[in-house]
Formats: C-alpha cells, sequence, structure tokens
C-alpha cells in the first residue's frame, strides 16, 4: 500500500519532517507527498533524494503537487 | 523561465544569490546606509514604524525603500512565475505575537539575522553572541517542530486580491515617500517623521536602495533565501541547502567590506552595538526561536508577503507594532547598552514564545 502524507498548508519546515519521519520509519517502498506551494515541492523532493529516495513521479493539478517518491 | 526557475532551486543558484546579497549589502552602506546596516530586516522595519510616528525615537524614523522594494520585487516575480497564491489563516494572531517579540529580541541585540551576518562581516565581534543566540534560539525551535509543533493549515483563500493587500500597502508607502520627502533639516514633512541625525538620517539614494530591494526580493523569492531556515535544515535535517546561501552572504560581504574599507575588527566602539553579550545572546535567542516558530527569518516572511502569504504579512506587521512597542517602553538597546526594559521584555518574551512551542501541537 502507497503511504500518503498530505501537507498541503503547512508552514516551513512542517512537509520536510514529516516526509522524513515517514520515509525513515518505512525504510522502503512508496510514498506520496501532497504539497501546495513550489518551495514545499522542491524542499520535499531534495530532501527525499539527499536519503537515497528516488522521484517517481510529480503530479500537478490547481496549483497543488503530487510527489511520489521510492525507495527499493 | 523554466530553467531560470530550477536554477535558484539548486545549490548554484543558492550560492549565487547569497554571493550577489553580500556584495549589494556593504555597497548600499558605501552609499550611504548605516554602518554594518546596509540591509537589517528588523531595523528597517523599526525606521518605518518611525516614520510612520508609531514610536518617536527621534533617530531611527525614515520609510526604508528596502523593505518596500523587498515585498514588490517578490510580488512581481511570484506574478512572473505563478507562483503569487492568496493564502492565510494558520493561526494568524499567533504569528503577529511571534512578530512582536521577534522584534523585541532583535532591537535587544541591534539588528535581525541579516545584520548579524553583516555586523560579523564588518568585524564587530559582539555579533558573536548574537550569532551563537540565534543558532541557540533556532535549536530549541527545532526541539518544538520535532515534539509535534504547528502553528496549522494555511487555506488557499477564494479572493485573488486578498493578497494585494500587504504588496499594496507598501505600494501606498512608496507613493508616501515619493510625494512626502524630508524638507531640508526639517523632521517632518506633510504626514511622514524624518531623522535629522542618527541611523535614520543616513541612507543610500531612494532609488538606489529601491532598486536593489527589488533585486534582492525577486532573487530571493526564487531561491527561498532564508537566514533562519539555513541554520535551522543543518539543526534539523543535516541539510546545508540553504545554510550555503548564508554562507556566500557572509563570505562576500566580508570581501566587500575589506574591499571598500569598511572592516574594522573589535568589540568596543562598534557602530549601533553594544557590548553587554548576555543580552546580545538572549536577544537573539529570542528572535531566533520567534522566527523559527513562525516558519520564516524577517526577510523571508516579506518574501512570502509578497507570494499572497496574508500569514507572513501578519507576522511582518507584528514586527512593525514589535518595533513600536521597543522605543515606546525602553525595551530596544542603544550603543550605550540595553534599554531599562529590555532585560525582562527579552525573559518574557521567551517564556511567551516557550508556551507558544509547547501547547501549538499536532493532534
Amino acid at each position: 500500500m502507497v503511504e500518503v502524507i498530505d501537507a498541503r498548508g503547512l508552514s516551513c519546515p512542517e512537509p520536510v519532517l514529516l516526509t522524513l519521519e515517514t520515509i525513515k520509519k518505512l525504510g522502503k517502498g512508496e510514498v506520496e507527498i501532497l504539497v501546495d506551494t513550489d518551495t514545499s515541492k522542491e524542499n520535499v523532493s531534495r530532501a527525499a533524494q539527499s536519503i537515497g529516495w528516488q522521484i517517481l513521479k510529480i503530479l500537478e493539478e490547481e496549483k497543488e503537487y503530487k510527489i511520489t517518491i521510492k525507495k527499493d | 523561465m523554466e530553467g531560470l526557475k530550477n536554477f535558484f532551486a539548486t545549490k548554484k543558484g543558492i550560492i549565487f544569490v547569497g554571493l550577489v546579497i553580500g556584495v549589494l549589502a556593504p555597497v548600499l552602506q558605501k552609499l550611504g546606509n548605516p554602518p554594518n546596516m546596509g540591509i537589517c530586516v528588523a531595523c528597517m522595519e523599526r525606521d518605518m514604524a518611525g516614520a510612520l510616528g508609531f514610536h518617536r525615537a527621534a533617530l531611527v524614523q525614515y520609510m526604508r525603500p528596502e523593505i518596500i522594494g523587498f515585498v514588490l520585487g517578490a510580488f512581481l516575480s511570484a506574478l512572473a512565475f505563478k507562483e503569487y497564491r492568496p493564502r492565510g489563516g494558520s493561526a494568524p494572531f499567533i504569528r503577529f505575537i511571534l512578530g512582536i517579540f521577534a522584534m523585541i529580541g532583535a532591537l535587544v541585540f541591534l539588528g535581525c539575522p541579516w545584520r548579524t551576518i553583516l555586523r560579523l562581516a564588518g568585524g564587530d565581534g559582539n555579533a558573536i553572541f548574537g550569532l551563537l543566540g540565534l543558532i541557540f534560539g533556532i535549536w530549541v525551535g527545532t526541539r518544538f517542530l520535532k515534539a509535534g509543533y504547528t502553528l496549522g493549515r494555511t487555506q488557499t483563500l477564494a479572493s485573488k486580491s486578498v493578497g494585494l493587500a500587504f504588496p499594496l500597502l507598501m505600494f501606498g508607502f512608496l507613493i508616501l515617500l515619493l510625494i512626502d520627502s524630508q524638507p531640508e533639516g526639517e523632521p517632518r514633512g506633510m504626514l511622514l517623521f524624518y531623522s535629522i541625525k542618527g541611523p535614520g538620517s543616513q541612507h543610500a539614494p531612494l532609488f538606489i536602495s529601491l532598486g536593489v530591494a527589488m533585486l534582492i526580493g525577486v532573487l530571493a523569492q526564487r531561491s527561498r533565501f532564508c537566514t533562519m531556515g539555513a541554520f535551522r535544515d543543518l539543526l534539523l535535517f543535516k541539510q546545508g541547502h540553504l545554510f550555503l546561501g548564508v554562507a556566500a552572504f557572509f563570505l562576500a560581504a566580508w570581501i566587500t567590506n575589506m574591499i571598500l574599507g569598511q572592516f574594522n575588527p573589535g568589540f568596543e566602539k562598534q557602530p549601533i552595538a553594544h557590548t553587554m553579550q548576555l543580552w546580545n545572546f538572549l536577544g537573539m535567542t529570542l528572535a531566533g526561536l520567534a522566527f523559527t516558530l513562525a516558519g520564516g527569518c524577517p526577510g523571508r516572511q516579506l518574501f512570502m508577503s509578497g507570494e499572497g502569504d496574508t500569514d507572513a504579512a501578519i507576522f511582518a506587521s507584528g514586527m512593525i507594532v514589535g518595533a513600536a512597542v521597543a522605543h515606546n517602553f525602553g525595551l530596544a538597546s542603544s550603543p550605550a547598552g540595553i534599554g531599562p526594559n529590555g532585560a525582562i521584555a527579552t525573559i518574557i518574551g521567551l517564556i511567551v514564545c516557550v508556551i507558544i512551542g509547547l501547547t501549538m501541537r499536532r493532534r
């Protein structure tokens, strides 16, 4: 099952904090993160990549982003 | 446009922005801004509060175009890159209080994080204690964040015009500054208050300040440059992306100061600074904690307010009110030392921020 984090509307650095907490807990797998600013999109992507997770895709819809990350 | 958008999110991008700000700030000083205050968001908002008569400290009254330029530059950048999005509603009154105490802490030290870096780059050793306090305050803030601190979700606001209010207020201030300039040697125009001596009387030419600040507003909006976030991300995630920007800012400012003959190392008789190191430390501890709890340094709050973030606009408004409180009630420091009520205000501020940090939690 894909873990989903809803970080829409949260201030910096909460989207990154929630993402890192979740992926550290999971260790591997697939996670979707919902954010609603470009800043959060960049920060979450950068943080996930920095600890070895891969960005699978980023979907943009109505100024909201769904970031899918994965680690095997 | 897309390439430019991505460039500023890279390491090279944030370093570039830090270098540009680091060169321009000392140049503004050379052109007339107060010493080690080429840019100081807190001091400049304090001068604005003085220009509006919110406080009547005669030495610090000027409608600083740098603050106006930061907001308008970020606003135009957000529009151009389609990032303008009116939002708000995340505990606005708590943010207002955090803004007030952030300013009080900054005025006990005599500078925001931007000026802390610039004071260091100008050789002011007292700023070491301010920097240590800033880092300690941010560290305390990260403990709250780790424990689930949040001010709740912001909402995207239905009306596009809601986010225009703060940029329009700044535009109004600009118009006021242009039509109500300082009569020669007088402390008051038609409406605005001015300083005849002291830091408020020292300023670079208006259009240079405005132009530089608008450029910085664009660059900082693109790159998310944040002097608090730099240390917060290092302490919280061991991520140095934003820190690279601040390191570049310091290095460029230091080199520019050396070239311009503005580097004067020492502790005594540093410009617009005092040597009461405990209060330099604790003032910036308070400011650093308040910035962390509010999610951005005072510059970043201005850039976000330009993007339509009304919560950031409320924090910035809190800082302007905080400046009035600080100067009206003897909380602000001077080169002679802290104000008569500066110590108690700092302690009250720390208590209030700790209560906010402990009680605002994710369920």
